[in-house]
């Protein structure tokens, strides 16, 4: 992603320069007189930051070069090589090297004739987009509370990072092992269903709370929240606590202050915490099969699937298109918010 | 407040004619303790009686207890006990938009995501007021304070000088009955510093309203203040105009928070101020070292050390000073007029 990103410290400059600069301080006192004048005083200030620096150093190009290389050779490429196999041809046994939009083509196959229903490939993208939907409120809903709670209820900073280091305990296990740590409490005989039927709020072991889309959700949630909460986090700790009291002094109730003023400045951490949401819950395969059961379609299974099946240039036409959808839904979000503020 | 008058008539001119010739924001701090959760005392059994239209300086060293009065005010902090009163209503317990106080923080507390224009119009948006409406006084208040031409810039893209002024304009907007200003010009560079200072005053003139403002500075209370409140240690140590202050200081520790004095000890233990142009290089008096000559332009500082090494500083015109040199190093004498002297209460300690 990042190298789509223009260059954060180029764009800045641009902005700052685009204005006519009436920063000089000499030339907007309080006499309005002479801060009117602003627009003929700008041009010096604005030539001088334009101006090329006077050595050119090679040093930050060069530091920055392992990084470039790790990510020419390691996203780059296969993201190009995706880009051309899914151009390819295939049979039951091999891969021909072609160009054929046969792959995209049998992907949305039946998908313009709506008489019996919306096409496999429809349906498919429309689930993992509800369910994606589902986990980005909840985990948006969440991680901004903690967030907030963090940020402007703990007063104390050791305590701050206490409770900052607790949210990512989850984190000391790997991925697999939390999830099927649910199994024993989720399960039909799990902990939940017997405490259910124990207590009489249910006659029967419940079923859909695992193998379920609400189990699914769940080990979502539970497992992305944290990348809401940290960008969240970092945007609000940004956000001067007078004013929250400059709001509070103009008469703005604590929603009105969470609304007006809250909210809009921790845009940039909001829209990248739900930039990792979405990008992580669009391609997952594993977590949706675990928890589901194997039995709730999502893209990305689709894609696993075709892999297993050795129908790779399918597959890769199948991530390309998955991937536009997600470039498209974070375009409109960086398009909503400039995000560049926060980099 | 009830009975305040609308906004727009307010400010129906540029020239800031006040509709009411009726000067508000009289205040009394009646025995007024706040007691943080520690247990630190910031404000101590405070009286202060602030008259309507008055422009009052809350001054002292910082952890004074001088803040934590203003926000005591404004409502951001409730009194531990005692009773605050705004033209005659008692305010604690309300919240600081039903108050008829408005405050300019510190670094002015601009909302970064709003323009000029939103900014000044946030307390009418908060209230309910239409768009349209809420924009036009917002861009009455603008012109008032001559910024109405920046109305669509953010706050970032605003001198310091002007961000200030958009906070005034967003304080003004809601036509309070008293203004509270915390440290309004320290954001600011000396040169403009002293512009501000000029139109602060014209505002509070203009407006009659009270303006109470907090600083550390006893330079910026003398030049503005129809009343100087030195505050210590939650208490107030003295009151009065700016020239009672610094004529006539009562402890040690005003006189050398006003400066400009020599606080001498007395062979009975007590203490006296004389103030460092009334103070004398003479033959006969108090023995002192000359420790260095300053030209500070409208004449000389001349820093002397006692013999118990207690600082001292004379002020010289230039004529006195070429008349009669002084060297660094030199032994001198101090020598004062009776009636300069200043007798100080014991309650002064080291400041």
């Amino acid at each position: 992603m990042s190298s789509s990103l223009p260059d954060p410290v180029r764009s800045a400059e641009g902005t700052a320069a685009a204005p006519p600069s009436h920063r000089s301080r000499e030339a907007d006192g309080p006499a309005a007189a002479l801060a009117m004048e602003g627009p003929a005083v700008s041009p010096a200030p604005v030539i001088a930051a334009a101006a090329p620096p006077a050595r050119r150093s090679w040093a930050p190009l060069l530091q920055a070069t392992p990084l470039g290389l790790v990510l020419l050779f390691f996203f780059v490429f296969p993201l190009l090589a995706t880009g051309v196999v899914s151009l390819w041809n295939y049979t039951e046994y091999s891969l021909v090297p072609d160009v054929t939009g046969r792959n995209y083509v049998e992907m949305f196959e039946g998908c313009g004739d709506l008489s019996n229903g919306l096409c496999t490939t429809f349906r498919t993208y429309i689930s993992t987009l509800r369910l994606c939907g589902m986990v980005w409120a909840i985990t948006l809903l969440l991680g901004f509370t903690v967030a907030y709670f963090l940020c402007f209820h703990v007063r104390s900073d050791s305590v701050r990072m206490g409770l900052f280091l607790l949210c990512t305990a989850p984190f000391l296990t790997s991925n697999v092992i939390r999830m099927i740590s649910w199994i024993p409490l989720l399960g039909r005989e799990g902990a939940v269903n017997q405490f259910l039927v124990g207590a009489g709020l249910a006659d029967a072991p419940q079923d859909w709370l695992l193998f379920s889309p609400f189990s699914v959700v769940l080990a979502f949630v539970h497992l992305y929240t944290l990348f809401v909460v940290v960008p969240v986090f970092n945007s609000m700790m940004r956000i001067d606590h007078r004013l929250l009291e400059a709001a509070r002094d103009a008469g703005a109730s604590g929603w009105q202050t969470l609304w007006h003023v809250v909210v809009p400045l921790a845009k940039p951490g909001i829209v990248i915490g739900s930039i990792f949401v979405i990008v992580l819950v669009m391609g997952d395969f594993v977590t949706i099969g675990v928890m589901g059961g194997q039995q709730i379609a999502s893209v990305g299974k689709i894609i696993q699937v075709q892999m297993s099946y050795l129908q790779f240039p399918a597959a890769a036409a199948q991530a390309v298109v998955l991937l536009a959808l997600v470039l498209i839904i974070i375009a409109i979000m960086t398009k909503l918010v400039d995000i560049r503020r926060e980099l | 407040m009830v009975g305040q008058p609308e906004i727009a008539d307010l400010y129906g001119t540029t020239t800031l004619r006040p509709s009411v010739a009726k000067a508000r924001g009289a205040i009394e701090f009646a025995a007024v303790t706040k007691r943080f959760p520690g247990g630190a005392i910031a404000v101590d059994a405070l009286d202060l009686r602030i008259r309507a239209g008055s422009y009052v300086c809350l001054l002292g060293p910082s952890g004074c207890g001088k803040t934590t009065t203003l926000r005591l005010l404004a409502g951001h902090e409730n009194p531990t006990s005692g009773d605050i009163l705004l033209d005659d209503h008692p305010i604690v317990g309300l919240p600081p938009a039903r108050r008829g106080t408005a405050m300019m923080f510190q670094s002015y507390a601009l909302f970064p995501h709003l323009s000029v224009l939103d900014n000044v119009a946030f307390s009418l948006r908060m209230r309910g007021v239409g768009k349209s409406e809420r924009h036009a006084k917002a861009a009455e208040a603008l012109r008032l304070v001559e910024l109405d031409s920046f109305a669509a810039r953010l706050p970032a893209q605003l001198s310091g000088g002007q961000q200030q002024r958009v906070a005034l304009a967003r304080a003004l907007v809601t036509n309070p009955a008293t203004l509270l200003l915390d440290e309004p010009l320290s954001a600011l560079d000396p040169f403009l510093r002293g512009r501000v200072r000029a139109e602060l005053k014209r505002f509070q003139r203009e407006l009659q309203i009270s303006f109470v403002h907090v600083t550390h500075s006893q330079d910026e209370a003398l030049a503005l203040a129809d009343l100087v409140v030195l505050m210590r240690a939650g208490r107030i140590e003295q009151q009065g105009t700016p020239e009672e202050l610094f004529d006539r200081p009562r402890t040690a520790f005003v006189a050398r928070f006003m400066g400009g004095h020599n606080v001498f000890a007395l062979a009975d233990g007590g203490q006296i101020a004389v103030r460092s142009d009334r103070t004398q290089i003479g033959a006969a008096g108090l023995p002192a070292t000359v420790v260095g000559v300053e030209y500070t332009g409208t004449g000389f500082a001349v820093a002397l050390a006692g013999t118990a090494g207690e600082e001292y500083s004379v002020a010289l015109t230039e004529a006195a000073l070429h008349a009669r040199p002084v060297e660094p190093g030199q032994s001198v004498s101090l020598a004062w007029d009776q009636a300069d002297i200043r007798p100080l209460a014991d309650a002064a300690g080291p400041s």
